[in-house]
Formats: C-alpha cells, structure tokens, sequence
C-alpha cells in the first residue's frame, strides 16, 4: 500500500525452486513492487502469500531478507568504501569467509577497480559489483530488478551464464524486465503485469 | 549483537574517514559559529566565559544535528537500504555500532570546540579540561538519542528535517545538564548531581534503541 493505494493487487502467483521467473510490464506496472514484497522488503498488508515457507502476512520478515538477494537498479552500496569494502561488510555481517570476495571480484571482472569508491565506478560496473554482492551472500532466492540495465554485450552474456549456474545450484531467480528477454537461452516463465495486476502468468 | 555493532561502527568511521566530511565540513562550522559567538558578545573577557558553557553547547547541538544526519544518510542513500537490508543485521547491533561510530565523531568535535572556546570565548583552561569527561559522557548520551531519532526521522517518507524540532525535548535536559556541570567546574560547584542525569539519561537513550531500533528499522 502507498498512501491507501494498491501497489499490488490481484497477484496470484506461484514460482517454483530453482526456476528463472521473468516479471515484464511498463513503467509503474508493480514489478518493482511485486519483488520487493517478495524479498520481505515492503509489507503485505492483505492476502496471503509465502516465500521461502516465511509468511508474507505476519511471518519474520527479517529472517526472510537473509535469504534473498536483492539487486536494485539504483546503486547498492555505500559510496565511499571501495568495491572490495563493500562486499567484506556484506562477508562478515553474513560470517562469510572474507577470501571469497577476492573470488567474487574476479568473476565479475573487477578485481582491477577493488580498492576503487564505488561512487567512482560506472554505472555498468556498479551493476557488476551488485553481482558479485551477490555471489559472496550466495542467497537461495535472487531477486534481480532489472539486471541488465546499463550492462554492454559482453556484460549481458556473462549475465546469462551466471544465471545458468545459479539455476543450476538449486536457486530460484526472480528478476523484471521491460520485455522478456530477447537473447537469453535460458528456460524461464514470464509473468506480465499491468497496473498492479498479473495480466498473464 | 556485538560483532554486528563493531563492524558496523567500523564502516562508519571508515567512511567518515574517506569522505572527511567531518574534518572539511563540519568542524569549520562549528568552529565558525563559536568564533560568531565569541564576536556577537564581544572580546571582554570576563563576560564570555560566564557563557562559554552554554555557547559551547550551542554549537555542539548544531554540529551534533548534522553529523546525526550524516549517520542515518548513509543507510538511506539510492538503493543501499533494500542491499543492506537483505544482510538481515541485528537492529541492536546496528544502534550500537552506529552510536558508537557518533560518539566518536562527536568527541573530536567537542575536544575541538572545547579548545575553541578557550581560545575564542577565554574559558580557564584547567577547568575547562575538568569538565571534559562530563562533556565526553554528556555527547555520548546525545549520540544514543540522536542515533535513535535519526532513524524515526530518516526511515520511510519521514523528512529529515524534522529532526531539530524531535529532537530537541530529547537533547534539553541533556545539554541543561551538560552545562550546568561544565559552568560547574569552571566555577568550582558540585558536579554530581548532573552527571547521575547524563549517566541515567546515556542508560536509558542505550537501552530504548536497543529495544527499539528494529521497529524503527521496519517502520
């Protein structure tokens, strides 16, 4: 709800473990929104609805956020620590060993820019070092607000085989998009939505 | 809850370190507003540092409103809130880690600007440095106040200025007692009785955003 309004309404949705589930829509159509109730971000304030066995309604939404990713299309860290900063906050807050960020890192591609403030990257390796946040939190469900703004060609391919691979972990992966995806060989379901509503699971 | 605390006041700092926000920003205006002060009441000696005190923590509420500002932003630039959220950190731990990262900033500022009043308003020296540790005790309670009205202020749609006016029945009879001890070393009266309202006050400001911080969080 924003301000008494619906953001959502009329959801009826079911998504399976480790599947790739694509919400397209137009700008304001609630993709945003729906993910973010997902992730236990924002409140379901009526219905029901279950993710990860947690309740939506009255479950412990904290315990829910610990087990999902979030990659937002706005940046996602604190500015003024470095990309390697960022993510051993994210190792250790999590009790992660702090040697995978290394690894992280160079799977994304910028283990050249880690001692580098993250307001200093671009847009495009800001996105990747979300990725690689990611990757050290290793959540069981990745809720990916659409990931492939401002990533190039090269960024888009290396995407779609990290999502091969977490898929093939055992995640489940819920990302938005303005259509679905046109160059992706992955298997995946498309869920539209318009106004607030799943026009077409 | 105290791992979380010391890796979150850890950041803090570090990124107080990096961006030298405090050094380039803040105590220049501190600074500046008690050299203001100093010149609005005149260069007598004897008549400035009767208000020394006072001015003191004047300044220190204007500095302590924008690094509490400072603190609570940097959970709630673009994008970072739903990132950091999604750790699932102990709201107790965060309170903790985020006072303590203010406190600390705060005590630079205030060993700066009990330096600047002795310069600028002609506070005695010793006795200035008497009250230091009730002014170090005092400007941690505020930290604990602030840090948990900074999060009632900055959470959800809440503008961030409306902080001043929250905070201000909160901070009153903190910085009443933290002038009255200070005018109380300077003139040799009895301390006690305003540092038991610091301590007390220091105590209970911990404990309610020890219990409160999370819904706040969620609020």
């Amino acid at each position: 709800m924003s301000k008494g309004f619906p953001l959502l309404s009329g959801v009826d949705l079911v998504i399976d473990r480790a599947t790739l589930t694509i919400v397209t829509g137009a700008n304001g159509a609630g993709k945003t929104s729906l993910l973010r109730l997902l992730g236990g971000l924002d409140a379901l304030t009526s219905g029901e609805g279950r993710v990860a066995g947690i309740d939506l309604l009255d479950g412990d939404r904290r315990l829910l956020r610990r087990r999902v990713g979030w990659l937002g299309h706005e940046g996602s860290f604190y500015a003024d620590l470095s990309a390697r900063e960022n993510l051993e906050f994210a190792a250790r807050a999590l009790e992660r060993p702090v040697g995978e960020v290394a690894a992280a890192l160079e799977r994304v591609g910028l283990a050249h820019r880690a001692s580098t403030t993250t307001k200093r990257l671009s847009a495009g390796q800001r996105r990747r070092l979300g990725i690689a946040w990611l990757l050290v939190r290793r959540p069981e469900l990745w809720l990916l607000d659409e990931p492939y703004a401002s990533l190039d060609d090269a960024g888009r391919v290396f995407f779609d085989g990290l999502l091969a691979d977490v898929l093939a972990g055992g995640a489940t992966v819920v990302l938005s998009a303005h259509d679905a995806l046109r160059s992706s060989d992955l298997e995946s379901c498309e869920v539209r939505m318009v106004g607030g509503r799943v026009s077409a699971p | 809850m105290i791992r979380i605390a010391w890796l979150v006041a850890t950041k803090d700092l570090r990124i107080e370190a990096r961006s030298r926000v405090l050094l380039w920003q803040v105590l220049p205006f501190g600074v500046i507003a008690l050299l203001l002060s100093g010149l609005a009441l005149g260069p007598t000696r004897a008549g400035t540092s009767t208000l020394g005190p006072g001015l003191f923590y004047l300044v220190t509420l204007f500095v302590a409103l924008l690094m509490i500002n400072r603190s609570q932003a940097l959970e709630n630039a673009s994008g970072t809130r739903a990132s950091v959220a999604t750790l699932g950190l102990d709201p107790a731990g965060v309170f903790l880690g985020k006072a303590l990262a203010l406190t600390i900033e705060l005590w630079v500022t205030g060993v700066v600007l009990l330096a600047g009043s002795v310069l600028v308003l002609h506070t005695d020296l010793l006795h200035s440095l008497q009250a230091l540790p009730s002014i170090l005790v005092t400007l941690a309670a505020l930290s604990a106040a602030g840090t948990l009205y900074g999060a009632l202020t900055q959470g959800g749609d809440g503008p961030a200025t409306l902080l001043p006016v929250l905070t201000l029945p909160a901070f009153a009879p903190l910085l009443i007692a933290g002038e009255r001890s200070f005018s109380a070393a300077l003139q040799g009266g009895a301390l006690w009785q305003w540092w038991v309202i610091v301590v007390v006050a220091f105590a209970a400001y911990t404990a309610v955003g020890v219990l409160l911080y999370g819904v706040l969080e969620e609020s």
